[in-house]
């Protein structure tokens, strides 16, 4: 028996770190993936919800978060391949215009 | 009294945790990288503990083997570097530090005192993935038509953005003007 708020704080652990990697990193590849930390951080509040709650919902919301992260992992991406195409880097803050 | 289940439950937060902050400590993204691997896996032992075998293997498969294998293809293709920190304001860090670990430990003593006495056993829900497979076709069929949509529009998109451009007719691809 492990309590739930055990869960949730592990959770709250992964998004906090997630947020700070967001702000703190400046490289636009790692900053991606700090996003990626956080959805992870939201899927297992979600599955301890599910367990707490006794309802597989929660479960198949874990299933959309996945799709949407993998849907966003593969556009994302296409833009940082393009960014560095035209700006050749990938340093955030020497991306800092809207048009070359 | 310290069962099993708790055991597990820290030694994969533990991972868990340590890969967040080295993720964060790393400056080469493909360190970072794997490093998020390492968390996404430690995850899907959470998620076995708390019973969801399905979303246990999708983690596996999907996140640490899909997203991710793209995530390390795209440094790789890039040759990114390690990168250079750069100093923050000091405004963001005089308030910023005692902000979050203000924020962090209100939240903390909220999740404890709130959710106080209420225990996961281990495998408390069963997702197996027979069980979510039925409520995804019949109770969640709308919503999972539209995700179908999304991917493809996510495919076409990914497509379209990371083509190659056009080629302009000043610099044609054997360097003749056409």
């Amino acid at each position: 028996m492990v309590p739930l708020s055990y869960y949730l704080l592990l959770g709250g652990i992964l998004f906090a770190c997630g947020v700070a990697g967001f702000l703190i990193q400046r490289n636009i590849i790692t900053i991606f993936m700090s996003i990626e930390l956080m959805l992870n951080g939201v899927n297992l509040s979600f599955v301890a919800f599910a367990a707490h709650w006794h309802s597989l919902s929660g479960q198949i919301f874990v299933f959309f978060v996945m799709v949407v992260a993998a849907a966003e992992a593969a556009v994302g991406l296409a833009i940082i391949i393009a960014v560095y195409r035209t700006r050749e880097t990938l340093n955030v803050d020497q991306v800092n215009l809207l048009k070359l | 009294m310290i069962s099993v289940h708790l055991i597990l439950f820290l030694a994969f937060g533990a991972v868990c945790v340590g890969g967040a902050i080295n993720l964060l400590a790393q400056t080469h993204p493909i360190n970072s990288a794997l490093s998020l691997i390492a968390v996404m896996a430690a995850l899907a032992g959470e998620y076995l503990l708390l019973g969801a075998e399905f979303v246990a293997a999708v983690q596996v498969i999907v996140y640490a083997g899909a997203v991710m294998v793209l995530f390390v293809f795209v440094i790789m293709m890039l040759n990114a570097g390690a990168e250079e920190r750069t100093n923050g304001s000091r405004v963001a860090i005089l308030l910023g530090v005692p902000g979050m670990l203000l924020s962090s430990i209100l939240v903390a003593w909220v999740l404890l005192r709130h959710f106080a006495g209420e225990t996961v056993a281990a495998g408390a829900l069963h997702g197996d993935p027979a069980t979510i497979g039925q409520l995804l076709f019949h109770e969640f069929l709308l919503p999972f038509e539209i995700t179908s949509v999304l991917i493809l529009i996510a495919i076409m998109g990914a497509v379209v953005l990371a083509a190659k451009p056009p080629t302009s007719p000043a610099v044609g691809p054997a360097g003749k003007v056409d």
